[in-house]
């Protein structure tokens, strides 16, 4: 009751809190800029020195200068191999973006929801546990570059390799991480729901799953960078088109300003993924501190 | 027979490996309805073991356990059990942790609510139920984990060292706390701790244990109304007994986990 009888007082202190919160992000987006800028700044002055060759190491003011030039190169339009595009504006690069996103979206989800079934069907059907848990555990270590000719073999070219490495990229790694965090959630949890007379399914459903989610979104964030790797050499070697795509071709025609430019739409997407995850980790997994998020 | 009948009841951990541990050997004990027992012992004696097997979350050995002279197979709701950690599920509000076994139950979600604000209040926590876990200190943590074990209605209070972990102050708040809802609730309380001025404060009647394998060594009664002056002449009489029997057992383990 005490608690809330204090209104007054209450809207006198709101202000406040609001630059409280605002302040942390402004000072956190001063010292992103400061980080690139000064990065950046160095860039130029070894290209002003004439320590970078220009053909080579473009600095940003020369590849970021023509953008409707490198725009060319951008072609969004699905699943063939080529060079020049029909595009050639903001929303061809943007198409390109938005397939390499979609890929990595896609390979993520499959991955997630299939590695969680697989882990907790291991933890709950010993026979199947016994059967399966020798050979995730042995295809776990293979890196999904070595993947590759098998997807294209299976998938051919196309979207559907490439999903398929982003798949194959997280899955055993979140299968064992689901075991791990199946294991770590608390006993005394258990019991209570079994004291409070909680069948199996609601223990699953209500218990476990809730205590084992937040660990696994942490993987997950984790092996996102991961994710975009795989794809971008998935899209280099057998898709075509994409990001990757784009930066193969970039290496082959020698343009060293578009390979620059691609990286650094990579860096940018790779970026807003990481903002994204963290944002439904923070509404969906609410229990969990910011803090803690920070930290990870 | 109504309330608990613990009848030779044996317990023993890791019974087919290279290194059985008995817990608890052919131990027999009654909890009449309403009655407030204080398992006492060393730690490690076996205490928790049994309360586990009254729980119906672990089996015993040999020997049986009815309630109400039903026998007891498994975990029930009018049996609640209540851990040293309030182990609330951080994923759930205060109130929705009070009411998860209400939940579980189905029914009416307007009547739950209610039931589930008049335990908030009950405990003292009438103004915290929209908060996290995380933001109660560990004796409001505790009381609700209190009040959730109480929405069950249970019929006995299963209690690990509930306040174990508190600062002493809280603890002796918490105390006074149990004893009126134990006094309002009308179940019966089976509770372990190793603590005597929790014991003398609390019990009808204290059992106390041997050291491991538990067993029981000693039975008192207390009629002394509560509150009761743990620093008058009668409590301190009893407090030197308990003492002396737990002394005797301290170096038992002592000595026996030497040897080992």
């Amino acid at each position: 009751m005490s608690d809330n009888s204090l209104p007054a007082s209450a809207s006198l202190r709101r202000k406040s809190p609001g630059v409280a919160r605002w302040l942390p992000l402004a000072k956190s987006i001063g010292w992103a800029s400061l980080s690139i800028g000064l990065f950046v700044a160095f860039w130029e002055f070894a290209w002003w020195r004439g320590w970078a060759n220009p053909l080579l190491l473009p600095p940003p003011h020369i590849f970021l200068a023509n953008l409707t030039e490198q725009f060319r190169f951008f072609d969004p339009n699905g699943e063939r191999i080529g060079a020049l595009s029909t595009g050639g504006s903001f929303l061809s690069v943007l198409g390109v973006i938005g397939w390499s996103s979609l890929r990595v979206f896609l390979g993520l989800l499959i991955g997630f929801v299939a590695s969680v079934i697989v882990g907790v069907a291991i933890r709950y059907f010993g026979i199947f546990g016994k059967l399966t848990l020798p050979l995730i555990t042995m295809l776990a270590p293979i890196s999904p570059v070595a993947w590759l000719p098998v997807a294209i073999f299976v998938f051919g070219i196309g979207n559907p390799p490439a999903i398929f490495l982003v798949f194959i990229s997280i899955f055993f790694v979140m299968v064992l991480a689901t075991l791990a965090q199946i294991d770590a959630v608390p006993r005394h949890y258990i019991q209570l729901a079994r004291v409070m007379g909680a069948s199996k399914r609601q223990i699953f459903l209500r218990v476990i799953l809730p205590a084992i989610l937040p660990g696994l979104f942490v993987t997950l964030r984790m092996n996102l960078f991961g994710a975009w790797m795989v794809v971008l050499i998935a899209e280099a070697v057998g898709v075509g088109s994409g990001l990757g795509q784009v930066t193969m071709m970039a290496r082959n025609t020698f343009n060293a300003s578009l390979v620059f430019f691609t990286m650094t739409l990579i860096g940018l997407t790779g970026f807003l993924f990481d903002q994204a995850l963290r944002l439904i980790q923070r509404k969906v997994l609410w229990w969990i501190q910011p803090s803690n998020i920070g930290a990870l | 027979m109504l309330g608990l009948s613990i009848t030779n009841v044996s317990k023993v951990w890791n019974p087919d490996g290279p290194d059985p541990v008995p817990a608890v050997t052919n131990l027999t004990l009654d909890v009449k309805p309403g009655e407030f027992v204080v398992l006492l012992g060393p730690s490690g004696c076996g205490k928790s073991s049994l309360l586990y097997i009254v729980a119906g979350l672990e089996e015993a050995t040999s020997g049986t356990v009815t309630f109400d002279g039903l026998p007891v197979k498994e975990p029930s709701p009018e049996r609640s059990l209540i851990f040293q950690e309030a182990a609330l599920f951080p994923w759930l509000s205060v109130r929705d942790n009070v009411g998860f076994g209400l939940s579980i139950k189905g029914g009416q979600p307007g009547a739950r609510t209610e039931k589930v604000d008049k335990l908030l209040r009950m405990v003292g926590l009438g103004g915290a139920g929209d908060k996290r876990p995380d933001e109660l200190s560990g004796g409001m943590r505790q009381r609700a984990a209190l009040a959730r074990a109480l929405a069950m209605d249970p019929k006995v209070l299963l209690m690990d060292e509930p306040f174990a972990a508190l600062d002493i102050q809280t603890r002796a708040r918490m105390q006074d706390h149990l004893l009126a809802i134990w006094q309002a609730s009308g179940a019966s309380v089976l509770l372990v701790t190793h603590s005597i001025d929790e014991a003398l404060a609390l019990a009808d009647r204290i059992v106390v244990f041997t050291a491991r394998p538990g067993q029981i060594k000693a039975e008192i009664t207390i009629d002394t109304p509560r509150p009761r002056d743990l620093r008058g002449p009668e409590m301190i009489d009893l407090a030197r007994r308990c003492e002396a029997l737990l002394a005797e057992e301290v170096t038992k383990a002592f000595q026996e986990q030497e040897l080992l």
